[in-house]
């Protein structure tokens, strides 16, 4: 094996798999162009006219282009007040989920009661529970409280998560106890300790399980669906069926609302998209889908 | 001498350790955890009761509840005859819906490990509809699938003999997989891919140094190391999809006739439109039980498949 024997055969081989190489980055790039038409197909109805929407043959642009479209489906149709309302609830949701989450973790890892590990299991036993099996005495449950329709109807049922306890405590877990039990032989409450020392180590593990929060109430249809009437509380996924069924041939701004509510979404995919990458290796999306 | 006075003490220890749960300390525990047990009372552990409960009366919202036993569980297996429709509509969803997941999301996850550069863009790019609201997207999809849409003139431009997905009774399941697969597929991509990034690059060269070709490296190799990641993802994928509702919701309404009503939808016309809460308690059971059942089937099938050590 001279080294002039080998150089023949290696030009050849290098063109051959950078070739399958770049066949590859093509192919997938196709497969991904054809994965975002959706994405297209919406926000280029979304600014066009009504009868531009089903025309034959189908234009992949407008004629015309009506950008105020947005500017009436935030406005008056209303989903400016759709998207608040869908703000308020996932934003209040997403609080007091870790906030309730961070207390009840911080017991279950670093301090000892009689039937802590039962409360554990109790726990982790309604992670498989479906959400349309709850709605029914959901239901029941805040209309008994005269919640229906009202913001506190729509937020404090889904503000407890089972997973987000656990979660915290998994992490927390991983702090080592000589870090606060300097604190402790000073005479710091435990409250204390949780707030300056435990929750500022544990960032990363909130901030997964906020952004996956928020996200799921963003998203979330079925809840809304039931514990809200009219127009004054829906989000924007309520929103948008709406008009599906009031003029369901207004194409152009259901696809107008339909680009608003997938806003927050698309950017919190696209910026965090390293901290998504790491928190579904860790299990942080459970359930989610 | 030394080892019979050192090996008890560590137990000592532990015993004291253990005997140690201090009032001071329960009160604090109580304490933290009392927000979170009142939400786990209130909006779990009693609803999940009360679902038991009313599935065993003929409650309508209005009357008051009367228990009638195992009334509505017969009622469903003997003379609701859309009860066996909506069962198969479930099955049949969940079971082609879960395959396709898999599969796709699998692919697509070698695929992108397997490329030299741009791997987090396209990650990005199948992960995104995961993160928008199941509602906007099966509405994007229901203005291509629409009779005299998108969808309807591909099909005539390329010759295709295929009737509207929406108004054909066997189709219009396949318009509901399609959108779900696009919804959600980028979750279980972005899972699979995290764990084939994972497998140990020395394992690979040295398969490949034994002459492996690419094809038995991915069989041998890499599949039998992410197993227990794709088991992960398939027990979680089930689960969600035996409870799929949005989508049906806005596109199907569980037509045409009731070819794609499935059990969260009737779930839902039960309860909410037909105010019939006893009667849908009960399938939503029957919604609970099938999750078990097919949670239990999965756990009993990876022994077959599922490698957890290397």
């Amino acid at each position: 094996m001279t080294p002039e024997h080998r150089i023949p055969h290696q030009p050849p081989r290098q063109f051959h798999t950078i070739a399958i190489e770049v066949l590859s980055l093509l192919g997938l790039s196709l497969v991904a162009l054809l994965f975002l038409f959706p994405f297209f197909w919406m926000v280029s109805n979304a600014v066009r006219g009504n009868n531009e929407v089903l025309a034959v043959p189908p234009r992949l642009l407008p004629n015309e282009y009506q950008w105020g479209n947005f500017v009436e489906a935030w406005l008056h149709l209303p989903f400016g007040r759709f998207f608040l309302n869908s703000f308020i609830v996932a934003g209040s949701v997403t609080a007091i989920t870790v906030v309730v989450s961070a207390l009840a973790a911080y017991a279950f890892a670093r301090l000892k009661f009689p039937g802590r590990e039962g409360i554990l299991v109790a726990y982790l036993g309604t992670l498989m529970i479906p959400q349309v099996m709850l709605v029914i005495p959901l239901f029941l449950i805040i209309s008994k409280l005269g919640m229906v329709n009202t913001y506190q109807g729509m937020i404090l049922p889904m503000a407890f998560s089972s997973f987000g306890a656990f979660l915290l405590r998994q992490f927390f877990l991983s702090i080592p106890r000589e870090l606060e039990e300097a604190a402790l032989i000073d005479g710091a409450s435990r409250l204390r300790i949780l707030v300056s020392i435990i929750i500022p180590l544990s960032m990363p593990a909130i901030g997964l399980l906020s952004l996956f929060t928020f996200i799921g109430q963003w998203n979330n249809f079925l809840w809304p669906l039931i514990v809200v009437n009219g127009m004054e509380y829906a989000t924007l996924p309520l929103g948008l069926t709406m008009f599906q069924t009031q003029q369901g041939t207004a194409w152009n701004f259901i696809m107008a609302g339909a680009t608003l509510s997938m806003i927050p979404g698309v950017i919190l995919a696209i910026l965090l998209q390293r901290i998504i990458y790491k928190g579904i290796t860790v299990g942080a999306g459970f359930g989610g889908r | 001498m030394t080892d019979l006075v050192s090996t008890p003490a560590p137990l000592q220890r532990r015993r004291r350790r253990k005997d140690k749960i201090s009032a001071a300390e329960t009160r604090a525990a109580f304490l933290f955890l009392l927000p979170s047990l009142l939400g786990f009372l209130a909006f779990m552990l009693i609803p999940i009761i009360a679902s038991l409960g009313l599935s065993f009366t003929n409650w309508q919202l209005l009357k008051p509840p009367e228990f009638i036993s195992f009334s509505n569980y017969i009622r469903l297996l003997t003379t609701d005859p859309s009860f066996f429709k909506v069962l198969g509509n479930t099955l049949f969803f969940t079971i082609e819906y879960l395959v396709l997941n898999i599969v796709i999301s699998l692919t697509l996850a070698v695929w992108i490990s397997s490329l030299k550069r741009a791997q987090q863009w396209f990650r990005v790019i199948f992960f995104i509809p995961t993160f928008t609201p199941t509602i906007a997207v099966s509405i994007v999809w229901l203005l291509i699938f629409t009779p005299g849409g998108v969808m309807d003139y591909v099909f005539q431009t390329l010759s295709l003999n295929v009737p509207n997905l929406l108004l054909d009774g066997n189709l219009a399941m396949q318009a509901v997989i399609i959108v779900t697969l696009w919804a959600s597929v980028g979750y279980n991509m972005v899972l699979f891919n995290a764990a084939l990034d994972m497998v140990p690059q020395s394992y690979l060269e040295a398969a490949r140094i034994d002459g492996a070709s690419a094809w038995d490296q991915f069989w041998k190799i890499r599949l039998p190391l992410i197993s227990p990641t794709i088991f992960f993802g398939t027990v979680m994928t089930a689960i969600t999809s035996l409870q799929v509702f949005d989508q049906i919701y806005v596109i199907t309404r569980g037509g045409p006739g009731s070819s794609t009503a499935t059990l969260g939808f009737a779930i839902y016309t039960n309860g909410f439109q037909n105010y019939q809460m006893g009667y849908a308690s009960s399938l939503a059971w029957v919604m609970f039980v099938m999750i078990m059942a097919l949670t239990g089937l999965q756990f009993w099938l990876q022994r077959k498949w599922v490698h957890y050590d290397a």
